[in-house]
Protein backbone atom coordinates (compact mmCIF):
# COMPACT_ATOMS: atom_id res chain seq x y z
CA UNK A 1 0.00 0.00 0.00
CA UNK A 2 1.05 3.57 -0.63
CA UNK A 3 0.27 6.12 2.07
CA UNK A 4 -0.21 8.81 -0.60
CA UNK A 5 -3.21 6.97 -2.08
CA UNK A 6 -5.21 7.61 1.10
CA UNK A 7 -7.84 10.38 1.24
CA UNK A 8 -9.31 11.71 4.51
CA UNK A 9 -12.91 10.62 5.11
CA UNK A 10 -13.38 11.58 8.76
CA UNK A 11 -11.61 14.33 10.70
CA UNK A 12 -12.21 15.02 14.39
CA UNK A 13 -10.50 17.84 16.27
CA UNK A 14 -10.61 18.37 20.03
CA UNK A 15 -8.74 20.75 22.33
CA UNK A 16 -7.41 19.36 25.61
CA UNK A 17 -5.93 21.08 28.68
CA UNK A 18 -2.84 18.84 28.86
CA UNK A 19 0.72 18.70 27.58
CA UNK A 20 1.53 17.17 24.18
CA UNK A 21 3.50 14.45 26.02
CA UNK A 22 0.46 13.51 28.14
CA UNK A 23 -1.82 13.30 25.08
CA UNK A 24 0.81 11.17 23.32
CA UNK A 25 0.93 8.87 26.35
CA UNK A 26 -2.86 8.57 26.35
CA UNK A 27 -2.86 7.57 22.67
CA UNK A 28 -0.03 5.05 22.90
CA UNK A 29 -0.26 3.21 26.24
CA UNK A 30 -2.50 0.33 27.29
CA UNK A 31 -2.91 1.74 30.80
CA UNK A 32 -4.53 5.00 29.68
CA UNK A 33 -6.30 3.78 26.54
CA UNK A 34 -8.16 1.11 28.52
CA UNK A 35 -9.80 3.89 30.50
CA UNK A 36 -11.24 5.93 27.62
CA UNK A 37 -11.38 3.51 24.65
CA UNK A 38 -14.24 1.21 25.73
CA UNK A 39 -11.79 -0.91 27.72
CA UNK A 40 -9.56 -1.55 24.69
CA UNK A 41 -5.79 -1.56 25.20
CA UNK A 42 -3.44 0.09 22.68
CA UNK A 43 -0.03 -1.57 22.27
CA UNK A 44 2.32 0.14 19.86
CA UNK A 45 5.99 -0.26 18.94
CA UNK A 46 7.02 3.36 18.56
CA UNK A 47 9.05 3.12 15.35
CA UNK A 48 8.18 3.16 11.66
CA UNK A 49 7.31 -0.41 10.70
CA UNK A 50 6.46 -1.31 14.31
CA UNK A 51 3.27 -3.12 15.24
CA UNK A 52 0.10 -1.26 16.26
CA UNK A 53 -2.38 -3.41 18.16
CA UNK A 54 -5.61 -2.76 19.99
CA UNK A 55 -6.76 -5.56 22.29
CA UNK A 56 -10.36 -6.00 23.38
CA UNK A 57 -11.00 -6.20 27.16
CA UNK A 58 -10.83 -10.03 26.93
CA UNK A 59 -7.31 -9.79 25.44
CA UNK A 60 -8.32 -10.77 21.90
CA UNK A 61 -7.05 -8.84 18.87
CA UNK A 62 -9.55 -6.09 18.00
CA UNK A 63 -7.48 -3.91 15.67
CA UNK A 64 -4.17 -4.71 14.00
CA UNK A 65 -1.86 -2.45 12.06
CA UNK A 66 1.55 -1.01 11.42
CA UNK A 67 3.24 2.30 12.27
CA UNK A 68 3.82 4.54 9.23
CA UNK A 69 4.77 7.82 10.89
CA UNK A 70 6.10 8.21 14.43
CA UNK A 71 7.21 11.63 15.67
CA UNK A 72 6.61 11.82 19.44
CA UNK A 73 4.83 13.84 20.76
CA UNK A 74 3.56 15.35 17.50
CA UNK A 75 2.40 12.81 14.98
CA UNK A 76 1.48 9.14 14.85
CA UNK A 77 0.13 7.46 11.71
CA UNK A 78 -0.90 3.80 11.77
CA UNK A 79 -2.97 1.33 9.82
CA UNK A 80 -6.03 0.64 11.92
CA UNK A 81 -7.62 -2.54 10.65
CA UNK A 82 -10.54 -4.03 12.53
CA UNK A 83 -9.91 -7.76 12.86
CA UNK A 84 -12.99 -9.01 11.02
CA UNK A 85 -12.48 -11.54 8.25
CA UNK A 86 -13.11 -10.17 4.74
CA UNK A 87 -13.15 -6.56 5.92
CA UNK A 88 -9.73 -5.61 4.53
CA UNK A 89 -10.19 -7.81 1.51
CA UNK A 90 -13.30 -5.89 0.46
CA UNK A 91 -12.73 -2.40 1.88
CA UNK A 92 -8.95 -2.12 2.00
CA UNK A 93 -6.89 -0.85 4.92
CA UNK A 94 -7.89 2.03 7.19
CA UNK A 95 -5.28 4.66 7.99
CA UNK A 96 -5.52 6.70 11.20
CA UNK A 97 -3.33 9.69 11.93
CA UNK A 98 -3.11 11.64 15.18
CA UNK A 99 -1.63 15.13 15.16
CA UNK A 100 -0.84 16.93 18.41
CA UNK A 101 -0.19 20.68 18.28
CA UNK A 102 0.25 23.21 21.07
CA UNK A 103 -2.59 25.79 21.19
CA UNK A 104 -2.07 28.32 23.97
CA UNK A 105 -1.85 26.37 27.24
CA UNK A 106 -3.85 23.54 25.69
CA UNK A 107 -3.22 21.18 22.79
CA UNK A 108 -5.17 20.53 19.63
CA UNK A 109 -5.56 16.85 18.84
CA UNK A 110 -6.65 16.06 15.28
CA UNK A 111 -7.64 12.52 14.31
CA UNK A 112 -7.84 11.84 10.59
CA UNK A 113 -9.23 8.57 9.22
CA UNK A 114 -8.33 7.88 5.59
CA UNK A 115 -8.99 5.23 2.97
CA UNK A 116 -7.38 4.34 -0.34
CA UNK A 117 -10.68 3.74 -2.18
CA UNK A 118 -14.22 5.13 -2.05
CA UNK A 119 -16.07 3.99 1.09
CA UNK A 120 -19.79 4.62 1.60
CA UNK A 121 -21.12 6.90 4.34
CA UNK A 122 -22.92 3.85 5.76
CA UNK A 123 -19.62 2.05 6.36
CA UNK A 124 -17.93 5.23 7.60
CA UNK A 125 -20.77 5.82 10.11
CA UNK A 126 -19.15 3.29 12.48
CA UNK A 127 -16.03 5.39 12.97
CA UNK A 128 -17.99 8.63 12.91
CA UNK A 129 -20.07 7.30 15.82
CA UNK A 130 -17.07 6.03 17.76
CA UNK A 131 -14.40 8.73 17.47
CA UNK A 132 -16.30 11.58 19.19
CA UNK A 133 -17.11 9.30 22.16
CA UNK A 134 -13.55 7.96 22.44
CA UNK A 135 -11.86 11.35 22.16
CA UNK A 136 -14.41 13.12 24.40
CA UNK A 137 -13.59 10.51 27.04
CA UNK A 138 -9.83 10.91 26.51
CA UNK A 139 -10.21 14.67 27.09
CA UNK A 140 -12.21 14.12 30.29
CA UNK A 141 -9.65 11.59 31.55
CA UNK A 142 -6.74 14.00 31.11
CA UNK A 143 -8.61 17.04 32.46
CA UNK A 144 -10.56 15.56 35.36
CA UNK A 145 -8.74 12.29 36.10
CA UNK A 146 -11.86 10.29 35.22
CA UNK A 147 -13.02 9.09 31.81
CA UNK A 148 -16.62 9.39 30.61
CA UNK A 149 -18.89 6.41 31.10
CA UNK A 150 -20.04 6.40 27.47
CA UNK A 151 -22.28 3.45 26.72
CA UNK A 152 -22.28 2.99 22.99
CA UNK A 153 -24.86 0.97 21.10
CA UNK A 154 -23.44 -1.22 18.30
CA UNK A 155 -22.96 0.74 15.05
CA UNK A 156 -26.11 -0.67 13.43
CA UNK A 157 -25.92 1.35 10.21
CA UNK A 158 -22.36 0.16 9.54
CA UNK A 159 -23.10 -3.46 10.49
CA UNK A 160 -26.09 -3.52 8.14
CA UNK A 161 -23.94 -2.13 5.31
CA UNK A 162 -21.22 -4.73 5.95
CA UNK A 163 -23.81 -7.50 5.91
CA UNK A 164 -25.07 -6.28 2.54
CA UNK A 165 -21.52 -6.52 1.21
CA UNK A 166 -21.32 -10.09 2.46
CA UNK A 167 -18.78 -9.24 5.15
CA UNK A 168 -19.33 -11.38 8.25
CA UNK A 169 -19.13 -9.60 11.61
CA UNK A 170 -18.90 -11.12 15.11
CA UNK B 1 -20.85 14.92 -3.89
CA UNK B 2 -21.87 15.54 -0.31
CA UNK B 3 -23.43 18.87 0.54
CA UNK B 4 -21.23 21.48 2.22
CA UNK B 5 -21.88 21.15 5.93
CA UNK B 6 -20.04 20.73 9.21
CA UNK B 7 -21.02 18.18 11.86
CA UNK B 8 -19.46 17.92 15.31
CA UNK B 9 -20.40 15.60 18.17
CA UNK B 10 -19.08 15.90 21.72
CA UNK B 11 -20.01 14.08 24.94
CA UNK B 12 -20.14 16.10 28.14
CA UNK B 13 -20.63 15.06 31.77
CA UNK B 14 -23.40 17.49 32.64
CA UNK B 15 -27.21 17.76 32.48
CA UNK B 16 -29.25 18.91 29.46
CA UNK B 17 -30.44 21.90 31.53
CA UNK B 18 -26.92 23.07 32.41
CA UNK B 19 -25.78 22.61 28.82
CA UNK B 20 -28.79 24.57 27.59
CA UNK B 21 -27.94 27.45 29.91
CA UNK B 22 -24.30 27.33 28.80
CA UNK B 23 -25.39 27.62 25.16
CA UNK B 24 -27.85 30.46 25.62
CA UNK B 25 -26.67 32.63 28.55
CA UNK B 26 -24.53 35.54 27.37
CA UNK B 27 -22.51 35.75 30.60
CA UNK B 28 -21.71 32.05 30.31
CA UNK B 29 -20.83 32.04 26.61
CA UNK B 30 -18.35 34.86 27.21
CA UNK B 31 -16.30 32.42 29.32
CA UNK B 32 -15.67 29.83 26.59
CA UNK B 33 -16.58 31.43 23.21
CA UNK B 34 -13.42 33.50 22.58
CA UNK B 35 -14.90 36.20 24.82
CA UNK B 36 -18.05 36.55 22.73
CA UNK B 37 -21.48 37.07 24.29
CA UNK B 38 -24.47 35.62 22.49
CA UNK B 39 -27.22 38.24 22.43
CA UNK B 40 -30.85 37.46 21.61
CA UNK B 41 -34.29 37.42 23.21
CA UNK B 42 -34.44 33.85 21.79
CA UNK B 43 -37.86 34.27 20.19
CA UNK B 44 -38.09 32.46 16.87
CA UNK B 45 -37.44 35.02 14.16
CA UNK B 46 -35.58 37.40 16.50
CA UNK B 47 -32.08 38.70 15.88
CA UNK B 48 -29.17 36.55 17.05
CA UNK B 49 -25.80 38.27 17.53
CA UNK B 50 -22.29 37.52 18.79
CA UNK B 51 -20.99 40.55 20.67
CA UNK B 52 -17.29 41.12 21.38
CA UNK B 53 -16.27 42.59 24.75
CA UNK B 54 -15.74 45.99 23.07
CA UNK B 55 -19.42 45.99 22.12
CA UNK B 56 -19.01 45.37 18.39
CA UNK B 57 -20.95 42.59 16.68
CA UNK B 58 -18.80 39.89 15.03
CA UNK B 59 -21.54 37.60 13.67
CA UNK B 60 -25.28 37.99 13.17
CA UNK B 61 -28.36 36.06 12.06
CA UNK B 62 -31.76 34.96 13.34
CA UNK B 63 -33.21 32.50 15.85
CA UNK B 64 -34.84 29.55 14.06
CA UNK B 65 -35.67 27.07 16.86
CA UNK B 66 -35.78 27.39 20.64
CA UNK B 67 -36.92 24.20 22.39
CA UNK B 68 -35.23 23.96 25.83
CA UNK B 69 -33.40 21.79 26.73
CA UNK B 70 -33.37 19.84 23.48
CA UNK B 71 -32.98 21.85 20.28
CA UNK B 72 -31.54 25.25 19.50
CA UNK B 73 -31.10 26.57 15.98
CA UNK B 74 -29.97 29.90 14.61
CA UNK B 75 -28.42 31.28 11.49
CA UNK B 76 -25.32 33.43 11.50
CA UNK B 77 -22.57 34.75 9.29
CA UNK B 78 -19.37 36.56 10.22
CA UNK B 79 -19.64 40.22 9.29
CA UNK B 80 -15.96 40.82 8.50
CA UNK B 81 -14.81 41.53 4.94
CA UNK B 82 -13.23 38.05 4.88
CA UNK B 83 -16.69 36.60 4.27
CA UNK B 84 -18.16 39.37 2.12
CA UNK B 85 -21.15 38.15 0.10
CA UNK B 86 -21.69 35.01 2.20
CA UNK B 87 -25.16 34.33 3.60
CA UNK B 88 -26.03 33.29 7.18
CA UNK B 89 -25.75 29.51 7.60
CA UNK B 90 -28.05 27.44 9.82
CA UNK B 91 -26.50 26.02 13.00
CA UNK B 92 -28.58 23.40 14.83
CA UNK B 93 -27.59 22.18 18.30
CA UNK B 94 -29.26 18.97 19.50
CA UNK B 95 -28.94 17.89 23.15
CA UNK B 96 -29.60 14.24 24.00
CA UNK B 97 -29.27 12.55 27.39
CA UNK B 98 -26.82 9.63 27.10
CA UNK B 99 -26.73 7.68 30.36
CA UNK B 100 -25.38 10.14 32.92
CA UNK B 101 -23.82 12.14 30.10
CA UNK B 102 -25.12 14.46 27.44
CA UNK B 103 -24.44 14.10 23.73
CA UNK B 104 -24.28 17.42 21.91
CA UNK B 105 -24.55 17.36 18.11
CA UNK B 106 -23.85 20.53 16.14
CA UNK B 107 -24.71 20.70 12.45
CA UNK B 108 -24.13 23.81 10.38
CA UNK B 109 -25.39 23.85 6.80
CA UNK B 110 -26.61 26.10 4.02
CA UNK B 111 -23.20 27.10 2.67
CA UNK B 112 -22.46 27.85 -0.97
CA UNK B 113 -19.95 25.56 -2.72
CA UNK B 114 -16.43 26.69 -1.85
CA UNK B 115 -17.62 28.81 1.11
CA UNK B 116 -14.76 30.35 3.09
CA UNK B 117 -17.12 30.79 6.00
CA UNK B 118 -17.55 26.99 6.16
CA UNK B 119 -13.77 26.65 6.58
CA UNK B 120 -13.86 29.30 9.31
CA UNK B 121 -16.63 27.69 11.37
CA UNK B 122 -15.06 24.23 10.88
CA UNK B 123 -12.04 25.52 12.80
CA UNK B 124 -14.06 27.53 15.30
CA UNK B 125 -16.64 25.02 16.57
CA UNK B 126 -14.18 22.34 17.85
CA UNK B 127 -12.33 24.98 19.91
CA UNK B 128 -15.55 26.53 21.24
CA UNK B 129 -17.23 23.24 22.13
CA UNK B 130 -14.01 21.78 23.63
CA UNK B 131 -13.85 24.88 25.85
CA UNK B 132 -17.50 24.47 26.78
CA UNK B 133 -16.91 20.84 27.80
CA UNK B 134 -13.89 21.80 29.92
CA UNK B 135 -15.82 24.58 31.64
CA UNK B 136 -18.79 22.35 32.48
CA UNK B 137 -16.65 19.42 33.67
CA UNK B 138 -13.79 21.20 35.46
CA UNK B 139 -15.04 24.74 36.10
CA UNK B 140 -12.12 26.05 34.06
CA UNK B 141 -12.27 27.17 30.45
CA UNK B 142 -9.51 26.42 27.96
CA UNK B 143 -7.02 29.13 27.15
CA UNK B 144 -6.85 28.66 23.38
CA UNK B 145 -5.82 31.90 21.66
CA UNK B 146 -7.92 32.87 18.65
CA UNK B 147 -4.79 32.92 16.48
CA UNK B 148 -3.84 29.34 17.45
CA UNK B 149 -7.28 28.12 16.41
CA UNK B 150 -6.99 29.71 12.96
CA UNK B 151 -3.63 28.21 12.03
Amino acid sequence: MNIHDFKPTTVYTIYIAATPAKVWEALTTAELSRQYFFGNAVEVELRVGGAFIVRAPDGSLHIGGEVFECDPPRKLTVTFNVNWPALIEKLGPTLVSYEIEPAGNAVRLTMTESHDRPISDDILSGGRQGWPAILSSLKSLLETGAPLAVKMAPPQRMLAALKQLGIATP
Amino acid sequence: MSKPEFIYVIYIETTPEKLWEALTDGDFTERYWFGVRLRSDWKVGSTFEMVRNNGTVSDAGKVVEYDPPRRLAYTFVNLSDDYKGELPALATLVIEPHGKLVKLTLTQEGFAEGSKFLLGISKGWPAILSGLKSLLETGKSLDVPYAAMKS
